[in-house]
């Protein structure tokens, strides 16, 4: 097999508030002989909020970062579910709408550009699971995860609306998806099989509704730490965000406690690959995961 | 020649011997555990499981027929049109919300495997078995004023005409049957009885979009209420995977968000500043300045972030002290972002 090639939108908070998930991402990569190449131009997706205040410019900005990755004639891919849904959610409009590609275009040729819908977007679990294949992950294996119960949640915007992302992920069923769970069982680890594992996290009402935020993460947490979990491990960084900085204020709303640490998805593979610590980055996380440290 | 019923039948479907026999070689057993509660006379739910020979053509509806019919008459549950139009029969089986009289038992079987639980679209609100009390459904619908408000000539001399391009903007919000298949699986109104929900929203939206409508404002509005409006949905898609008519509601809610921005109704909150910070941030960085859209969009509201806000600092993941934005990323090219959201934004708040 020919060496991969992506070009990496990272989005912003893999640039901010989680470093972890860019450096664990790139330690990935590199155990696993997958190129990235950093798309330095992209800008924010509008995080599904942008697009409330003014579509036509969401989908203006996000066909841009795609130009970008067209350019270079790679697949665009993503680390964080909400930017794939957006990205993706562009791509699907630009691609079956001719009026409003036409419209975006208009604009981006003021600045040199064209999108042409000619490169695919994807969230790198996918790519993982359906460009390198999870037997071959298998194989890379060093520290097996077989101590550990290890709870998958796959955050709605990898999974939901189904018809957008089918091509994607290779069919995941929303209502019972797999894949996370798959990855998991390659690294040897032991999953756990909860409810609110295809649920929402709250994330996007944290500001203006915190209550609704609080519950949804706290239930979740909760259902987790309920069917014996170690740890929950995500591939969206703002449903890690959520889930691992709002244990305090959820678990006071639900009134229980609530302490279990919440990996990003490539943190987990880099453990498993045996990425040095600093990558790993587990120092950024609020609730440590004491499991890990020797 | 006197044909029977079957042969004509045969006939003009056009159906050969082997396609009119019942389709025994892909018949599967399968274990449908129902959730069975009368509210006059049980303290509490419970489940009742049967196994039944599923055949390839059977719907979710026919299963409930022949546990009525065969098993144990008691059995509730709505169904009326069989035809995918009223939006009784609406249930869940294995969580996912479905039309029983539209959905085949195998697709659902390849999904969740050979056990399929059958449920009421929402427990706390079971009466009857399938059967819910869906007043807080049709209470949330007459708040949007689900009809056209105008003042209509009674004696019009011309027809009022709608183009074809004004149809497209209903995007089929029109087609929503009521079942409340999205309704009952949106997490935003299972924590937050206040919200109007995907349901309402739609119908907020297909009336406040027709070109005979003077109740716009007012719908606009009521939906953009904080606490029970278009910024309580949480975006989890979860009511575009439900809907069995693919009406897609939470498009049309970030079309009511976009409308609110468009005729000036939005007040300056903390959602409203919230969405528009995305573009203050954009501007200057190309990223979404995180730490800048919380204090923006919360004013002094930002105090009560504080202690999170510590723990953020002490695991290293946002600098306080960082003023002149060193640690800001910055996108290659901002030149270009800078001039696509002057020429293209056209919103205001
Ligand atoms: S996207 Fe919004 S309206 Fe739709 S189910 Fe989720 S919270 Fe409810
Ligand atoms: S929008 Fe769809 S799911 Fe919701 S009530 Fe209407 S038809 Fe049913
Ligand atoms: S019985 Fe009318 S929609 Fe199913």
């Amino acid at each position: 097999m020919s060496k991969l090639r992506y070009a990496l939108y990272t989005g912003c908070t893999a640039r901010e508030s989680t470093p972890e998930l860019l450096s664990s991402t790139m330690a990935v990569a590199d155990k696993l002989g997958i190129e990235l190449i950093l798309l330095d131009e992209a800008s924010c997706c509008g995080a599904s909020h942008l697009q409330d205040f003014d579509e036509m410019l969401a989908y203006t900005l996000n066909a841009r970062n795609i130009c970008y990755a067209e350019k270079m004639g790679l697949k665009l891919v993503t680390i964080c579910n909400t930017c794939q849904l957006n990205t993706a959610m562009t791509k699907h409009q630009l691609d079956k709408d001719p009026e409003l590609k036409e419209k975006v275009n208009a604009k981006l040729a003021e600045v040199g550009l064209e999108y042409k819908g000619t490169s695919e977007v994807q969230h790198f679990l996918y790519a993982l699971i359906q460009d390198y294949g999870l037997d071959k992950v298998r194989e890379k294996v060093v520290t097996p995860l077989s101590d550990f119960n290890i709870a998958p949640f796959y955050g709605c915007h990898n999974i939901r609306p189904s018809e957008l992302h089918e091509h994607s992920t290779g069919g995941e069923n929303p209502y019972n998806p797999t894949s996370l769970d798959s990855l998991i069982e390659a690294l040897e680890g032991n999953t756990v099989d909860y409810e609110s594992k295809n649920k929402c996290c709250g994330f996007h009402v944290d500001l203006q509704a915190p209550q609704t935020s609080n519950a949804l993460t706290g239930t979740a947490l909760l259902d987790a730490i309920d069917n014996n979990a170690d740890m929950i491990v995500t591939p969206c960084p703002l449903c890690q965000l959520n889930m691992d900085l709002k244990q305090h204020s959820a678990g006071k709303q639900l009134g229980r406690d609530i302490e279990l640490p919440v990996l990003h998805m490539p943190q987990m593979v880099a453990l498993a690959l045996g990425c040095d610590e600093k990558s790993i980055g587990l120092k950024y996380n609020v609730t440590k995961a004491t499991q890990f440290s020797k | 020649m006197i044909h029977t019923e079957e042969e004509v039948i045969k006939e003009v479907l056009h159906l050969n011997e082997e396609e009119h026999r019942p389709d025994f070689a892909h018949t599967r057993k399968v274990k449908v555990k129902v959730f069975r509660f009368n509210v006059e006379t049980d303290y509490l739910p419970y489940y009742k499981t049967y196994e039944m020979k599923v055949s390839k053509d059977e719907l979710i509806l026919d299963l409930l027929n022949r546990i009525k019919w065969e098993h144990d008459g008691s059995f509730s549950y709505r169904r009326s049109c069989r035809h995918g139009i009223c939006g009784a029969c609406a249930i869940k089986v294995n969580g996912k919300a479905v039309l029983a009289c539209k959905e085949n038992a195998q697709d659902l079987v390849k999904i969740f495997g050979n056990e399929l639980v059958f449920e009421p679209q929402s427990q706390k609100r079971a009466v009857k078995d399938m059967i819910i009390d869906k007043s807080d459904f049709w209470e949330k619908h007459a708040a949007v004023k689900p009809y056209v408000e105008a003042t209509v000539d009674p004696r019009p001399t011309k027809e009022t005409l709608m183009t074809p391009t004004k149809a497209e903007q209903f995007l089929e919000s029109d087609y929503c049957i009521q079942c409340g298949a999205c309704h009952y699986s949106c997490p935003a109104l299972e924590v937050n009885e206040d919200y109007l929900g995907p349901a309402a929203l739609v119908s907020a939206y297909r009336f406040t979009i027709d070109p005979r409508d003077e109740a716009s404002e007012e719908r606009l509005e009521l939906t953009s209420q904080m606490g029970i409006g278009v910024w309580d949905c949480v975006k989890c898609n979860e009511c575009v995977e439900a809907c069995p008519k693919e009406i897609n509601p939470i498009e049309k809610i970030t079309k009511l968000h976009n409308m609110q921005f468009e005729q000036g109704i939005a007040k300056r909150n903390v959602a409203t500043k919230h969405a528009e910070g995305f573009v203050r941030s954009i501007k200057k960085y190309g990223y979404l300045d995180e730490q800048d859209i919380v204090m923006y969009s919360e004013g002094l509201g930002v105090v009560k972030h504080m202690s999170e806000a510590i723990k953020m600092i002490k695991a290293g993941k946002i600098h306080p002290f960082d003023v002149m934005k060193k640690k800001m990323p910055r996108s290659k090219n901002l030149d270009e972002i800078q001039k696509l959201i002057k020429i293209t934004q056209t919103n205001k708040l």
